[in-house]
């Protein structure tokens, strides 16, 4: 039997604004256990919460960015369920009214174009953390992430496989990012991903029953974990069995999935609109204002690069699919002046020193202005492509400025042609066992004398100069 | 000359006169607490210690002109749902056993900074939730009025703690008649503000859309010159109007005001000597030059279902906190954390609060929220209408406060629903957001006070002061005290 | 009867709460009578009426995105009936 998969996803995205939702605690990660709080933030006795502005216009730009219409009279709602990382026992969020709705990402996969739906994308708290102590056999409850604040931004069912689901969630980081409003650095749980995911027989209309698996935070666990849901699935339904609609969590080191205990699933969650908060009227003004304060976003962007500067769109996607490597790209453009050529040196040696050092795009260190310079010079034939690549490895790790490290280390190339003659005359004269052999016919020779040459020049010579003189010394022969 | 019976502002022009110092003030009322309060039990927490060296820096605040409120240096309690700074705040309840907040309450923190000195925290029904001040963990207050009698609630202790005159004034909060019920009850004057007038940061929520702190004393001045100190925009609060704290110019004149009186409060379940008062009351401010007409009001019969599902529904999720993980009471003994939760809970709430909880969490219940709590926001949209037309033709409303003079206790606390009838008056008030004010009228046959209650429309609070000082200008009801049992009489 | 012995155990769960035996009964005789009464709204056209959840129209109240000390972690612990490293402690609780 053949099975369909479909799949809808609810993301969570923290927000980077200074302060958390409610109150003014920092939102920084990491410090010590319960010391970015307050009374506001763990819900104490009589505490009251204070909406942040600034999350409101990140939700209406990450609303605008995602092509969705701005509810202009939202509210709050509280979501009630106990658990010791949610110190009210309930969750301010949106349900009845949530601030965006019916918007879409546009993604592609394998040449072929696709709109995924957003449903909706609301504003609400974060939780703290449970640290698991051994020694004692108890649980530690953290509040400093209580508070910070998070958009969740839920899709309709319209994924087919993990390929689309990859897609959209690259596609949607680069937009947040883009837009600033979160780092999402998966690794720091600022971008997690429920993914709800149901099979059933080609052929039958009716979407099976779906499962939901929380929290997953890399890109590869999703991977793994939609196809491992997947297969479960189908076998259940193959054994015979039907699928239980529940909350899974997925393991990845053990590469499966577990259902969680039935008491966190029985979800009745009360949800009623929160009487301390007042609604959040947008007015027209207000979402002109964020819509004209929105950077060019990728999809704008991949066009305008195409048209403009006639880059293959492979390599359009890569760059623009990270607003870190725009950075680099319009920087170093803005330098030199050949965007082609900057691009060939992303795809190439920056992609290649990031791959090679294990660094994410948003950790990349050096001054793009650098490699415009690199560039400049290269053209300039100061220095020649291989001494250039040497050089973009330094400015890659240590960001150092290319001109004055190729002043300090001598690599200019030598640019007196006799010198270069002096030279290849000295390779001839010293090897006529191969100048022999190059009478003899064996053109291949001519590689070795050229590469004898380079070596004592230490390569800082213009392999076209040095060629070019090795050629015509040969046939004087 | 007996201290403790003077107004507020009497004994603020004492200490302003340097007649008496801030410390003097203080240690007799602390000294008369001790005596009193062992018959009424209208503190759950006196603050011995704290109250003198406050004393003494407002004292020191006085003569260097840091305090110039008319109030400075005049002792007051507040009731224990507020919270005060390293000060047991309990809201009547085991849950919040040794609960020490590290935060003050906006509307302690206003009167602390126009240099009251706190005598104590004031008895309450649990989490405010009664109107008898008997479902106190901390056992019930007494009415000084009557024998065996209750002193209303919730803010029952802080009601018998201004009538047995332990304070100059207190605070009370009034989120169905909590205020207004008690001062009935107990012949003093109160007042419930517009919702959103005193900010309620601090205040240990127990319906959030409806609950309001205001002040209780001995007359309408004292009264206006609190609320003058505690109202005012609160940016930690986004439910606190945006507004200057309120100014009084207190002037006997009603003429030409517009009086309704609604029948339908008049009708079946009223005593007869309230129903009399109140008519008698409505005829004084006929003869000051007030006009007095009868209206009809029939949305009154759908106000109390519709407060107890929306007081129910927001007090489940308010209380959801108490889980015996951060603050107050934990049980002792659990084998998980889902057993810690249902004892510490269940072994921490009185009977009257479960069942609240309870009623709330049916209300929002999967496939109930539409019937019963969309229903109910539904006909607080229609109470709201029925009391925007009547302010139309109205500047005030005059109703009773309650159906009866103050109950024997026990009577009510069989029977819930009896119990909820009671509030009939007071909890439309709320579900519109409108100020209301109560005076004493008068007393019954068994010498009970009776409370006049005078509803405005929203920020009309000079309106309702005025009218209330007028009636304390031409009657002297508020003026009556009960003989009061001393420890040595007990 | 809207509160069966089955709804009386159910919101009993949502709302951590645990009645004796006897408590039950009463509680759900009370909740009953309550809810029965409560029923008078049913008489009330509303279809035409929008839920009101605030009394006033207060909207966008807001606070600036600046950040002030936060509380010192012994006073959010200060009440803690059980805590350890400066946390407050649960039983072994798996998320």
């Amino acid at each position: 039997m053949e099975f369909l998969t479909t799949m809808g996803l609810e993301v969570h995205c923290e927000l980077s604004t200074k302060t958390k939702i409610f109150c003014s605690c920092s939102t920084e990660f990491g410090g010590e256990p319960n010391t970015h709080v307050c009374e506001v933030c763990t819900g104490m006795p009589g505490s009251l919460p204070m909406l942040n502005e600034q999350v409101v216009e990140y939700a209406i730009r990450t609303g605008l960015a995602t092509n969705c219409t701005i509810t202009q009279y939202n509210k709050f709602d509280r979501k009630n369920y106990f658990y010791p990382d949610l110190p009210k026992a309930y969750q301010v969020s949106q349900l009845y009214m949530p601030i965006c709705q019916n918007g879409h990402i546009d993604i592609e996969v394998n040449g072929v174009k696709k709109a995924i739906r957003i449903k909706e994308i609301h504003m609400e708290e974060d939780a703290g953390k449970l640290i698991h102590d051994p020694w004692d056999d108890c649980s530690l409850v953290d509040y400093n992430r209580c508070g910070v604040p998070l958009l969740e931004i839920v899709s309709e069912p319209d994924f087919e496989s993990g390929d689309e689901v990859i897609a959209y969630l690259t596609k949607l980081k680069s937009i947040l990012q883009y837009i600033d409003v979160s780092d999402c650095k998966m690794e720091q749980g600022s971008l997690r991903a429920d993914v709800n995911l149901s099979v059933r027989p080609v052929g039958q209309t009716e979407l099976g029953t779906r499962t939901e698996m929380k929290n997953i935070n890399s890109f590869k666990a999703i991977a793994r974990a939609i196809e491992g849901e997947r297969k479960r699935q189908i076998e259940v339904i193959t054994d015979g069995k039907k699928v239980v609609q529940e909350t899974r969590r997925w393991d990845d080191n053990k590469g499966s999935s577990f259902a969680m205990r039935s008491k966190e699933n029985a979800q009745d969650y009360r949800y009623f609109p929160e009487p301390d908060l007042v609604p959040i009227e947008i007015s027209d003004e207000w979402i002109e204002k964020v819509k004209n304060g929105l950077p060019e976003l990728p999809t704008a962007k991949k066009e305008r690069y195409i048209a403009e500067y006639g880059l293959p769109e492979y390599d359009v996607d890569i760059i623009t699919g990270s607003k870190y490597l725009v950075k680099i790209f319009e920087k170093a453009t803005e330098i030199c002046g050949e965007p082609k050529e900057v691009s060939n040196w992303i795809m190439g040696e920056v992609l290649r020193m990031a791959s090679e050092t294990s660094t994410e795009f948003e950790d990349i260190k050096f001054n793009p202005d650098s490699l415009g310079k690199l560039i400049v010079i290269l053209k300039n034939k100061v220095i020649n492509r291989n001494t250039a690549k040497e050089v973009f490895e330094k400015v890659f790790t240590d960001d150092i400025d290319p001109e004055k490290y190729i002043k300090e280390n001598g690599l200019e190339m030598v640019t007196d042609n006799g010198a270069v003659e002096a030279i290849v005359k000295a390779v001839i004269e010293a090897n006529p066992k191969a100048v022999a052999e190059f009478k003899g016919g064996s053109a291949k020779v001519k590689g070795f004398i050229i590469g004898q040459c380079m070596k004592q020049l230490k390569g800082k010579a213009d392999p076209g100069t040095v060629n070019k003189i090795v050629a015509e010394e040969l046939e004087k022969l | 000359m007996d201290l403790n019976k003077l107004t507020a502002l009497e004994a603020g022009k004492m200490i302003k006169n340097k007649e008496i110092s801030v410390v003097d003030i203080t240690k007799a009322a602390l000294e008369n607490i001790d005596k009193t309060d062992k018959n009424y039990n209208c503190f759950v927490t006196v603050c011995h210690d704290e109250a003198i060296k406050k004393a003494e820096n407002i004292q020191k605040g006085i003569d260097d002109g840091t305090f110039t409120s008319p109030l400075a240096g005049v002792p007051m309690a507040v009731k224990d749902n507020m919270c005060t700074k390293g000060i047991l705040t309990t809201a009547g309840s085991k849950i919040l056993t040794g609960f020490k907040p590290f935060y003050n309450s906006t509307a302690v923190e206003r009167l602390e900074n126009a240099g009251a000195v706190l005598l104590g925290k004031l008895n309450m029904d649990e989490f405010a939730m009664g109107s008898t001040t008997e479902t106190s963990y901390y056992g019930p207050t007494l009415n000084p009025w009557g024998e065996n009698r209750v002193p209303g609630g919730s803010s029952g202790g802080s009601a018998v703690a201004v009538a047995t005159d332990q304070t100059y004034y207190s605070l009370g909060s009034d989120t169905g008649g909590s205020i207004r019920q008690p001062c009935s009850f107990c012949g003093i004057t109160g007042i419930k503000p517009t919702y959103g007038t005193v900010s309620r940061y601090g205040l240990l929520a127990y319906a959030s859309s409806l609950d309001q702190i205001g002040p209780m004393g001995k007359n309408v001045e004292d009264v206006a010159e609190v609320l003058s100190i505690i109202s005012g925009h609160d940016p930690k609060d986004s439910t606190s109007f945006n507004n200057e704290p309120l100014k009084f110019n207190l002037e006997n004149n009603v003429k030409g005001k517009r009086i309704g009186i609604p029948l339908d409060y008049f009708g079946e379940g009223l005593d007869s000597d309230v129903k009399n008062s109140v008519l008698e009351a409505a005829k004084k401010f006929e003869s000051m030059g007030a006009v007095v007409e009868e209206f009809n009001m029939s949305e009154l019969e759908y106000a109390i279902p519709t407060y107890y599902i929306i007081a129910c529904a927001e007090a489940s999720s308010n209380l959801s906190r108490y889980d015996g993980v951060k603050y107050g009471y934990c049980t002792p003994n659990f084998d998980d954390l889902t057993d810690l939760y249902y004892k510490s809970r269940s072994e921490g709430f009185g009977m009257e609060v479960k069942r609240r909880i309870m009623i709330g969490a049916f209300v929002l219940s999967s496939g109930y929220y539409d019937a019963y709590y969309k229903k109910a926001l539904q006909v607080k949209a229609v109470i709201k209408r029925a009391f925007d037309n009547a302010f139309e033709k109205y500047d005030a409303i005059l109703s009773p406060t309650a159906p009866t003079t103050a109950l024997k206790m026990g009577e009510n606390l069989s029977d819930p629903l009896k119990m909820y009838l009671g509030d009939i008056y007071t909890v439309s008030v709320n579900l519109a957001g409108i100020p209301s004010m109560v005076v004493p009228c008068g007393f019954d046959k068994q010498g009970l006070p009776i409370g006049l209650q005078i509803t405005g429309k929203a920020f009309s609070e000079s309106t309702l002061m005025n009218m209330a000082y007028s009636f304390q200008q031409e009657t002297d009801y508020h003026l009556k005290k009960p003989v009061l049992k001393t420890s040595k009489e007990a | 009867m809207i509160i069966d012995d089955k709804m009386i155990d159910y919101i009993g769960e949502l709302a951590r709460l645990k009645l004796k035996q006897e408590e039950k009964e009463n509680a759900k005789n009370e909740i009953n009578k309550i809810i029965d009464y409560m029923d008078v709204l049913n008489t009330i056209d509303t279809s035409n009426i929008e839920a009101m959840s605030h009394a006033f129209p207060v909207k966008n109240v807001f606070r600036k995105d600046d950040v002030m000390p936060s509380k010192d972690r012994d006073d959010i612990l200060l009440n803690a009936p059980n805590k350890k490293d400066g946390a407050f402690k649960v039983p072994k609780t798996f998320e």
